[in-house]
C-alpha cells in the first residue's frame, strides 16, 4: 500500500521516491544528480562557446577547449584569429555568466533557507536596491574613478542587506523572518527613491547606469578574476551550511530546541548569501530571477533538503545564465540584448508557473 | 529530573507566568492544564530555554542556564504545538532531525544516527513512510512523526506541548497510550500539556493546573481534577466522577453557564 510505488523507480530521482532498505539515508545531492547537472553546464558552456558570428564547428571547440587544458595539447585546426576570438572573448564570457549565475542561484537558494520563504531572492533584502544605488552614485558623481562600479556596487550591496538586517533586528523581535523580509522591502523602496533621485540629477548618463543595471558579463578575463574569490569562498560556506538549512526549516523555535544555535546559522548564511550577491552584482550589475527560478527548478527535479538544492542550483544557475547570455547574443545579432532582460523574459513566465504547481500541490 | 523554582516569565507588558515551581521525577508524566491562556505552552517553553524568564529550572541535577543549547536537547525533547512540518520533507529526513544535537556543526549525520532513526521508526510503525513528503501525511501520521523526531533525540525527557491537538478520538488515544508505552519501556519522563482535562486525569501521574500563569493547584488527578477547582478556574459547570479505573472523568453540565 504504502511503498507499493515500483522498486524501479529511478534512485535518488526525487526526494520521496526512494523505497527499500537503501531509504534509511538521509537526503544528499547523489553523483548522478551531480553528474548529469554538470553535463547540463558543461553542453550549456559548449553552445555558449559556440553561439555567435564566426563559423566553428562544435567538435573544433571540443578539441580546443581541451587544448586549453594544462598538459593537453590538442590540434583543434582553428586559426589563431578564431582561436584569439574564443580565448579572449567567447571563453571568459561563457565562465564569467556561469559564474555569476551560480552565485546568484547558490545565494537565492541560502536567503529562501534563512527565510524559510521560497520566493525570497537575492534582490529581497535590499542588496540589488544597494548596489543600484552605489553603482549610480559613482557613474553620475564620480565618473573617472577607474574600477569604481564593482566597488561601489559591492559595498552598497552589502550596506543594503545589513541596513535591512538592522532595521529587521531593531523593528520587531529579533530573529523574526517576517520582520526581515518587510525590512527588506522598505530598504529597497528607499534605497531605490533615493537612486531614482540621484539618477535625474544628470540625465546624459541614464545610458550608462541602465546598461549596468540590466546586467553585462562581456568584461572578459578581468571580470572573471574579480568575481571568482568571492564566488569561491560564498559558494564553499553556504553548501557547508546546506544540513544547517535543514534543521533550520523547522522553524527557531524548534531548531534551538534541537540544540541548534539558530541566530548565529542565519546571520552566518546571510553573511555568505550577501557576499555572493554582492560579488555577482559588483560583476555584472543585476540579473534578476536567477535567484527564485533555479532554486525552484532544483526543488522540483531532485529534491528539497539544502544538502540537494544548494549545490545543484550552484551548478543549474549556472549553466542557465550561460544559456541566457547565448540568447542575449544571438537573438537580435549582431545588437546585443542585456542579459537581465533576458532572464526576466524567461524568469516572469516560469514564476507564474511555479506558483501555480505549488498551488495545486496544496490542494 | 525536571524543577523550576519561582519561574517568572513576562512578555511585552504582561506578566505570563509568576512564580511557578513544579517538580517531576524520573519517569513520571506531569500533565499541565489550564484554561486557554493560562500559560501552559510559555510554561513548557520557558523550560527547554525558548524564552526569556526569570527563576530556576534545573534539568537532571543541573541548572538549565548553564547547558549548552546542544547539551539540553540530549536531555529534553520538545515538540511544540503545532510543528513545523516542512512539505518537502520526507519523514526520514525529519525523523533524522532528532539527531541535530549529536552532529558536529559542519559533519554529517553517522551511520549510528541513521541507524537509530530507522529504528525509531520502525518502532512507530513508520518504515513504510520512510520515504514519503511530510506534506503527504494525515494527522495522526504527522503526530507520530513528531514523536519519531523526539525520540531520535534520546532525550531522557519528551516535553509535549498539546500531542493531542486536531487529533480525532481514537488517534488522541493511539498517540498517549504510544507515549505511555514509549515511557514505560525506555523510563523516559513526560510532560505534557493537555487541554482535554478527562485525557490529563487518565494518563498523567501528576496535574499541575495554571491559572492566569500561576501553579494553582498540583498532585494527583483525583486532587486537582474537583468540581470546584475546574468551575472556578476554567469558569465551567462540571461534574466529576471516578471512571472505571478509579481516574476523574470530566463531564460537562448541559446549561451550567
Amino acid at each position: 500500500m504504502l511503498s507499493s510505488r515500483s522498486p524501479l523507480a529511478r534512485p535518488g530521482s526525487r526526494a520521496g521516491a526512494e523505497h527499500g532498505p537503501l531509504q534509511a539515508r538521509p537526503s544528499r545531492a547523489r553523483p548522478l544528480q551531480v553528474a548529469v547537472a554538470l553535463v547540463v553546464l558543461a553542453g550549456a558552456m559548449l553552445a555558449g562557446l559556440l553561439g555567435g558570428a564566426a563559423d566553428i564547428s562544435p567538435w573544433q571547440v571540443v578539441l580546443q577547449a581541451l587544448d586549453w587544458l594544462p598538459f593537453v595539447t590538442v590540434d583543434s585546426g582553428l586559426t589563431p584569429v578564431e582561436q584569439g576570438l574564443l580565448y579572449e572573448l567567447r571563453l571568459p564570457r561563457v565562465l564569467v555568466a556561469a559564474v555569476v549565475g551560480g552565485l546568484l542561484a547558490i545565494a537565492g537558494a541560502g536567503y529562501q533557507g534563512v527565510f524559510r520563504n521560497p520566493l525570497a531572492d537575492p534582490y529581497l533584502l535590499g542588496a540589488a536596491a544597494g548596489a543600484g544605488l552605489a553603482a549610480t552614485v559613482v557613474i553620475v558623481l564620480l565618473p573617472g574613478l577607474p574600477g569604481g562600479v564593482p566597488v561601489a556596487a559591492f559595498a552598497g550591496a552589502v550596506g543594503g542587506v545589513f541596513l535591512a538586517y538592522l532595521l529587521g533586528n531593531t523593528a520587531g523581535r529579533a530573529g523574526g523572518t517576517a520582520t526581515l523580509v518587510l525590512a527588506g522591502v522598505a530598504v529597497t523602496s528607499f534605497l531605490t527613491a533615493i537612486q531614482t533621485f540621484v539618477q535625474q540629477l544628470k540625465v546624459e548618463e541614464l545610458q550608462r547606469i541602465y546598461s549596468w543595471i540590466l546586467g553585462d558579463v562581456g568584461g572578459g578575463w578581468d571580470q572573471l578574476w574579480t568575481v571568482l574569490p568571492y564566488a569561491a569562498v560564498s559558494s564553499v560556506l553556504l553548501i557547508l551550511h546546506g544540513r544547517l538549512l535543514d534543521v533550520l526549516s523547522v522553524g527557531d523555535e524548534e531548531a534551538t530546541g534541537l540544540g541548534l544555535r539558530a541566530g548565529a546559522v542565519r546571520l552566518a548564511v546571510l553573511l555568505a548569501a550577501s557576499l555572493a550577491t554582492a560579488a555577482a552584482v559588483a560583476a555584472s550589475g543585476l540579473i534578476g530571477f536567477v535567484g527564485i527560478v533555479i532554486p525552484h527548478a532544483v526543488r522540483r527535479l531532485a529534491g528539497g533538503s539544502y544538502r540537494i538544492v544548494l549545490p545543484l542550483s550552484l551548478i543549474g544557475g549556472a549553466a542557465f545564465l550561460v544559456l541566457a547570455d547565448l540568447l542575449a547574443r544571438t537573438v537580435m545579432a549582431p545588437a546585443e540584448l542585456p542579459i537581465g532582460v533576458v532572464t526576466m523574459f524567461v524568469g516572469a513566465p516560469f514564476f507564474v508557473a511555479v506558483l501555480r504547481m505549488t498551488r495545486q500541490a496544496a490542494t | 529530573m525536571i524543577e523550576t523554582t519561582s519561574l517568572s516569565v513576562r512578555l511585552g507588558e504582561r506578566e505570563v507566568l509568576t512564580e511557578v515551581g513544579l517538580r517531576v521525577r524520573r519517569g513520571e508524566w506531569l500533565a499541565v492544564i489550564g484554561p486557554n491562556g493560562a500559560g501552559k505552552s510559555t510554561l513548557v517553553k520557558a523550560v527547554m530555554g525558548l524564552v526569556a524568564h526569570r527563576g530556576e529550572v534545573t534539568l537532571d541535577g543541573r541548572p538549565a542556564a548553564a547547558l549548552r543549547p546542544r547539551d539540553r536537547a540530549r536531555l529534553v525533547a520538545y515538540a511544540p504545538q503545532s510543528p513545523a512540518l516542512p512539505p518537502d520533507m520526507t519523514v526520514f529526513d525529519y525523523a533524522l532531525l532528532g539527531r541535530t544535537p549529536y552532529v558536529s556543526h559542519f559533519g554529517r549525520e553517522s551511520r549510528h544516527d541513521r541507524d537509530i532513526t530507522a529504528s525509531v521508526l520502525d518502532r512507530l510503525d513508520l518504515t513504510g513512510f520512510a520515504a514519503r513528503r511530510v506534506g503527504e501525511l494525515s494527522g495522526g501520521e504527522r503526530q507520530r512523526v513528531v514523536l519519531a523526531r523526539a525520540l531520535a533525540q534520546q532525550a531522557l525527557v519528551l516535553l509535549l506541548d498539546e500531542p493531542t491537538t486536531a487529533l480525532d478520538l481514537g488517534h488522541q488515544q493511539q498517540v498517549l497510550d504510544l507515549v505511555d508505552r514509549l515511557r514505560l519501556a525506555d523510563g523516559l519522563t513526560v510532560v505534557t500539556t493537555l487541554h482535554d482535562l478527562t485525557l490529563a486525569g487518565l494518563y498523567a501521574d501528576t496535574l499541575l493546573l495554571l491559572a492566569r500563569g500561576r501553579a494553582v493547584a498540583a498532585g494527583k488527578p483525583a486532587h486537582v481534577l474537583t468540581e470546584e477547582l475546574v468551575g472556578t478556574h476554567f469558569d465551567a459547570h462540571v461534574k466529576i466522577e471516578p471512571g472505571p479505573d478509579g481516574r476523574p472523568v470530566v463531564h460537562l453540565v448541559r446549561g451550567g453557564t
